[in-house]
């Protein structure tokens, strides 16, 4: 689990062009929308084409994909539960 | 009092001017990504959403971004007509590469968004809260007859009283932005002849 | 060179080539029967899976080019852009002189060059030429890349430039391919319907994308042309919504404030008009936004419709290929049914068409709204007594 949120930290700043930040600025339980990070709708489209892409589960109702976002311990628990890669 | 332009910016060959006066140089030979982040650095633009452009609306932003900075308030009503000739060429070009065939196709939408050259003007609405007139003009080369036609005709149907008006051009490292504000102040002829000497 | 604001500028002839039809009539016809130009098709080159989209066919693209024995070799662009203007060009082509310009509106041009690794063919100034220089219009074209307004604001551009006293005519020529960079994009964004796209409806479910080409001849001109359906172009405004890059202002700021820049510019109030052709791309935003502005204006109970329902969403062409449209049924006191739309699904009222209504329309107002926070609204008003 610890492997996946520090790989799931660089593809966020990676994907989402976060730069200037490394993986030790963001904290597992960091809000990822409105503060914390503050990413938008756009980045919310982004995560959910690296859920597909990188470990085959695909998203399409918006409302769980919030619950899923809220922060790198969510994505890591819903990822670790539902990849099929 | 008739219009002329009253204050203006360049960005080129690593170099960039305002009122025709060199205000940063870069000495090394740059990429103009790593340029460019070395320009917002040097201007502490403070706006992290930058790193999300594409380099149409980097090039685009930063230059407005040196000459509105200088103002203390800015006209929410400003309007801002910007041309080029390679629309938002290198963006498409990634966006294209990502969906062709032997790349699994997956599409970014952080890179789709910016496949549009009026995304430029978007951006700058953004940052400088201006609910205005924009619009953006492809064309071979610099047209000022049509800059001064069509931001004449803005002003005269008071549909504003002032323009942000330019040219940015990127394709790779190639890169030219000169970008200029017209109102009825003291300020250099708005003419053809100044356009083509200040460019 | 001064503006001279008491000049009016007038709507001439129109056309169109769309997936319903070549030409204004064919599309008229099937619109007024209700019939969609929207398909299921199967191209794995446009989408791995199977997709709703309104396609020209492309047989009878290539078999109407060649009728036109043009010489030379055109992309499916430009071939569509030039059979949208033949008619013009037949009618109007005597006035295609200095005094006469083009504005030619695309968002993305030959993108299906870029595809071939072709960029020389990428360049819209190159499009632009090409069709300019074999409708014989001298004048360095005008293009207007600006995205989904680009259409709608060519025509204020038009008005602009002959008060600027530049021209005293313009031929304006908008268009866009079905591609996959555009419909891979628009997946990414998941604003994608799986069904024909349903405009304002409560299950709307996101975008159906299509491809046209459309033209129209304005010109400061009123009585030199012996046609009888003119319109004068009342007054428009472009007001950017300053919110965000892809989604809309919540409170339709940049819309509303574009309806008041024309409304105030022609000098009239809300009230006065008749039908509206919204943008109504079926997002849950954009119709939505929609619903705000309008009902902001008091315009909730003004007749009004989405063509996308017919023609999916045309881009850089919508703008045009929509006032061409809307303006043919205003000719004929008829404003068309908004399709796709059974239950009403924005949170404010507004009085969408379930059937073609019969009634007086003289002043029109068309709207619509793009990427990048771009809003454009013009409003038309019919032409009494046109004289011989």
């Amino acid at each position: 689990m610890e492997e996946l949120k520090k790989e799931l930290k660089e593809k966020i700043i990676e994907a989402l062009n976060l730069e200037d930040m490394s993986i030790e600025d963001i904290n597992d339980t960091d809000m990822l929308f409105e503060e914390g990070l503050g990413l938008d709708s756009i980045d919310a489209l982004e995560l959910i084409i690296i859920l597909d892409k990188d470990y085959g589960i695909k998203l399409t109702d918006s409302k769980e994909g919030k619950k899923i976002f809220q922060s790198i311990e969510t994505m890591a628990q819903y990822i670790s539960e539902n990849r099929t890669k | 009092m008739k219009n002329n332009i009253v204050k203006y910016c360049n960005i080129k060959n690593n170099e960039v001017f305002l009122d025709g006066k060199s205000i940063f140089h870069d000495e090394e030979k740059l990429d103009f990504n790593e340029f460019i982040k070395k320009v917002y650095k040097n201007f502490e633009m403070e706006y992290p959403k930058f790193y999300k452009m594409d380099p149409l609306c980097k090039l685009a932003v930063a230059g407005s971004s040196i000459l509105l900075d200088q103002f203390e308030e800015v006209d929410s009503e400003m309007a801002v007509i910007l041309s080029n000739k390679s629309s938002c060429i290198d963006i498409d070009i990634v966006h294209q590469a990502s969906i062709s065939e032997g790349n699994e196709g997956y599409a970014s939408p952080a890179n789709f968004v910016y496949t549009l050259p009026n995304i430029a003007l978007g951006e700058i609405s953004i940052k400088y809260k201006l609910r205005s007139e924009n619009s953006f003009f492809i064309f071979e080369d610099f047209n000022p007859d049509f800059l001064i036609d069509y931001t004449t005709s803005l002003i005269g149907l008071k549909k504003t009283n002032q323009v942000m008006c330019g040219w940015v051009e990127i394709f790779k490292n190639e890169y030219n932005a000169f970008l200029f504000i017209v109102k009825a102040e003291k300020g250099i002829t708005f003419n053809k002849e100044n356009l083509l000497k200040l460019i | 060179m001064k503006t001279n604001s008491k000049l009016s500028v007038y709507v001439h002839q129109r056309d169109c080539i769309t997936p319903l039809g070549f030409g204004i009539e064919k599309n008229i016809e099937k619109i007024e029967q209700g019939i969609s130009a929207i398909h299921l098709h199967e191209s794995k080159q446009l989408s791995p899976t199977p997709f709703y989209g309104a396609m020209i066919n492309p047989s009878v693209l290539s078999y109407r080019f060649s009728e036109t024995k043009i010489e030379g070799t055109f992309s499916r662009l430009e071939q569509m852009m030039l059979l949208s203007a033949k008619s013009i060009k037949k009618d109007f082509g005597k006035f295609f002189n200095k005094r006469c310009g083009l504005i030619i509106s695309s968002t993305k041009g030959n993108i299906d060059a870029l595809e071939k690794g072709d960029i020389s063919t990428y360049y819209l100034h190159q499009l632009a030429q090409k069709v300019g220089r074999e409708l014989g219009i001298e004048n360095e074209p005008i293009v207007l890349s600006n995205a989904c307004v680009s259409g709608l604001m060519a025509i204020s551009v038009a008005k602009r430039m002959i008060h600027a006293g530049k021209y005293d005519h313009v031929l304006l020529i908008a268009g866009d391919i079905f591609s996959k960079f555009v419909f891979s994009g628009f997946q990414s964004f998941q604003a994608v319907a799986n069904e024909p796209c349903r405009p304002y409806d409560e299950n709307r479910a996101g975008i159906t994308l299509g491809e046209a080409a459309a033209s129209m001849f304005v010109s400061k001109d009123k009585n030199v042309f012996k046609d009888v359906n003119c319109f004068e172009v009342l007054g428009e405004g472009s007001i950017n919504d300053a919110n965000h890059i892809s989604g809309p202002s919540r409170t339709g700021e940049g819309l509303y404030r574009s309806v008041l820049s024309a409304l105030k510019e022609a000098g009239m109030e809300a009230t006065e008009i008749d039908s509206i052709s919204a943008h109504g791309t079926a997002t849950n935003y954009n119709d939505e936004m929609e619903a705000q502005a309008f009902n902001r204006l008091k315009l909730d109970k003004v007749p009004l419709y989405s063509l996308k329902g017919y023609f999916g969403h045309t881009l850089g062409a919508a703008g045009l290929l929509e006032t061409v449209i809307a303006l043919e049924f205003a000719s004929r006191n008829s404003v068309p049914q908004s399709i796709g739309y059974e239950k009403h699904g924005v949170t404010l009222p507004l009085n969408v068409t379930k059937n073609v209504l019969q009634q007086e329309v003289n002043v029109i107002l068309k709207t619509a709204s793009g990427f990048g926070g771009s809003n454009t609204a013009v409003i038309f008003k019919k032409c009494v007594n046109h004289e011989e």
